[in-house]
């Protein structure tokens, strides 16, 4: 499995055509505490750059828009009830989606740990 | 743009943790690492210290002070008695607040706070009267919460002494500062006039006491907002009337009669026949916070209103809104729906606040 990052700070855990999908920590810490999660379905198909969620914080909306095109395959309902789980546990237990990645050739244009390490330098 | 300013306590606030921004101009801190959620809580339980040194401090000094002040505000001053604070605005010809502020009275002048976005416009505003306007460069710091009582106290003693809205001149520490119960959070609590030159010294005196935390501008919108009370620029502006908004209560008795204040005409008139729309509180039923924007409908989908202030509330434990709605539909109880990216999202009319002030009267 390989993970991957974003430059709207999500990062990607990819096991073939599949991927788990969160926002980084340091998402998270820049957001505050995050009060409000709203979610996708499962079945729901989205393109690259397409809304795919809202985090709210103490602070701020944020949307979380989708860094590839595929679709939801489980969506991480729990942070509904739980969404400050994103601030404790942002790249763990508070994924946000199961995805199934359209076109795995997007992935290219992802950045890798250390790119996305420099990328938030 | 222009540089925007620092205060006294920058330094101390960037040496804390403290998460800057510019804010009306002055950078200020958001929040430090407790979060906003946590300081918020802090100042709820025990005690909080902000910094509102970018507030204007003005010093109003001459002939009939109060009486001139009239002229500008529709609250009493003439009968305001030394070492009392009232919260007032000045009204504009047409009836609209232009800002609000804290009038103070002390023995031969008077003493207003002012928003700090506000500072140049009422400062000429108030130099449209026949009075000496001073402004004064000194810190301000506010220490808010069940605790500011033991915190302040423990260094000025006779602070204890002051009730909700007293204002008096202490001793702090070998020099003369003025300090006036009353702030910004719904909690018991004080404001404290430093020189600048002492502002760093004395705070991180106060921060000694274990119950004391720094809080920013992050924690003070969220109690603001808890409490009920009214942000200029988002709850009240040079369009919405002190009747809508709901600040009968700072126009004391003789001058809602009287009138002689801008814009008594429509004032008067509203509060003869009631406003057309009137701010509220607005609780989500969900989860989702409705901010500042979000319309307001009712049932059958008509737009009846707009939230002015909006966001989570971390001792309420939800969402928390204001707003203004048709004067129909303003009645606590009455649901409404609130339109969050493009869902109509149920929620309830109630009345303020939304937490219990804690006023020590």
């Amino acid at each position: 499995m390989t993970t991957y990052y974003s430059e709207e700070h999500e990062w990607l855990e990819v096991d073939g055509d599949t991927a788990t999908l969160g926002i980084t920590k340091h998402a998270a810490e820049a957001l505050g505490e995050v009060v409000f999660v709203e979610l996708k379905e499962a079945g729901d198909t989205f393109d690259k750059d397409d809304e795919i969620g809202v985090v709210e914080s103490v602070k701020a909306a944020s949307e979380l828009y989708a860094p590839l095109a595929g679709e939801i395959a489980e969506a991480n309902t729990s942070l509904e009830d739980n969404p400050g789980s994103v601030n404790e546990d942002p790249e763990g237990n508070a994924w946000f989606y199961k995805i199934k990645i359209a076109d795995v050739s997007e992935l290219e244009s992802l950045m890798d740990e250390a790119a996305y390490k420099a990328f938030i330098a | 743009m222009t540089e925007p300013q620092k205060t006294p306590l920058y330094d101390l606030h960037v040496a804390l943790g403290g998460k800057m921004v510019d804010f009306a101009g002055w950078l200020m801190p958001v929040n430090y690492a407790l979060g906003v959620a946590g300081e918020h809580k802090q100042c709820r339980e025990k005690a909080a210290l902000f910094d509102v040194s970018h507030m204007g401090q003005v010093g109003l000094h001459g002939e009939d002070v109060a009486a001139k002040l009239e002229t500008l505000c529709p609250s009493a001053f003439t009968t305001l008695p030394s070492g009392k604070s009232r919260y007032t605005f000045f009204t504009n010809p047409e009836g609209g607040i232009m800002d609000d502020l804290i009038v103070s009275a002390a023995d031969d002048y008077m003493f207003a706070v002012v928003n700090a976005s506000m500072r140049e416009q009422d400062v000429a505003h108030l130099k449209t009267l026949d009075v000496e306007v001073i402004e004064i460069d000194r810190s301000l710091i506010a220490i808010q919460g069940p605790s500011a009582e033991a915190v302040v106290s423990a260094i000025v003693p006779e602070a204890a002494e002051l009730k909700f809205m007293e204002t008096g001149l202490f001793d702090l520490l070998g020099d003369e500062c003025r300090i006036s119960r009353l702030g910004y959070t719904g909690e018991d609590g004080y404001e404290i006039s430093l020189p600048n030159e002492r502002a760093v010294e004395i705070t991180q005196k106060f921060l000694e006491h274990p119950d004391l935390e720094m809080a920013g501008l992050g924690a003070r919108d969220s109690l603001r907002l808890e409490a009920g009370l009214c942000l200029y620029g988002n709850d009240i502006d040079n369009s919405t009337s002190p009747v809508e908004a709901n600040l009968t209560w700072a126009m004391q008795k003789r001058r809602r009669e009287e009138g002689g204040f801008p814009g008594a005409e429509r004032i008067q008139r509203e509060l003869a026949d009631g406003p057309s729309r009137r701010l509220v509180g607005i609780k989500p039923e969900g989860r989702a916070p409705a901010r500042r924007g979000v319309e307001v409908a009712d049932k059958n989908g008509n737009v009846i209103g707009a939230i002015s202030s909006g966001g989570f509330g971390p001792t309420y434990g939800g969402p928390v809104s204001m707003g203004y709605i048709a004067e129909m539909f303003a009645e606590p109880g009455t649901e409404v729906d609130l339109l969050i990216r493009g869902k109509a999202m149920p929620a309830t009319i109630i009345k303020l606040p939304f937490v219990q002030q804690n006023y020590k009267r």
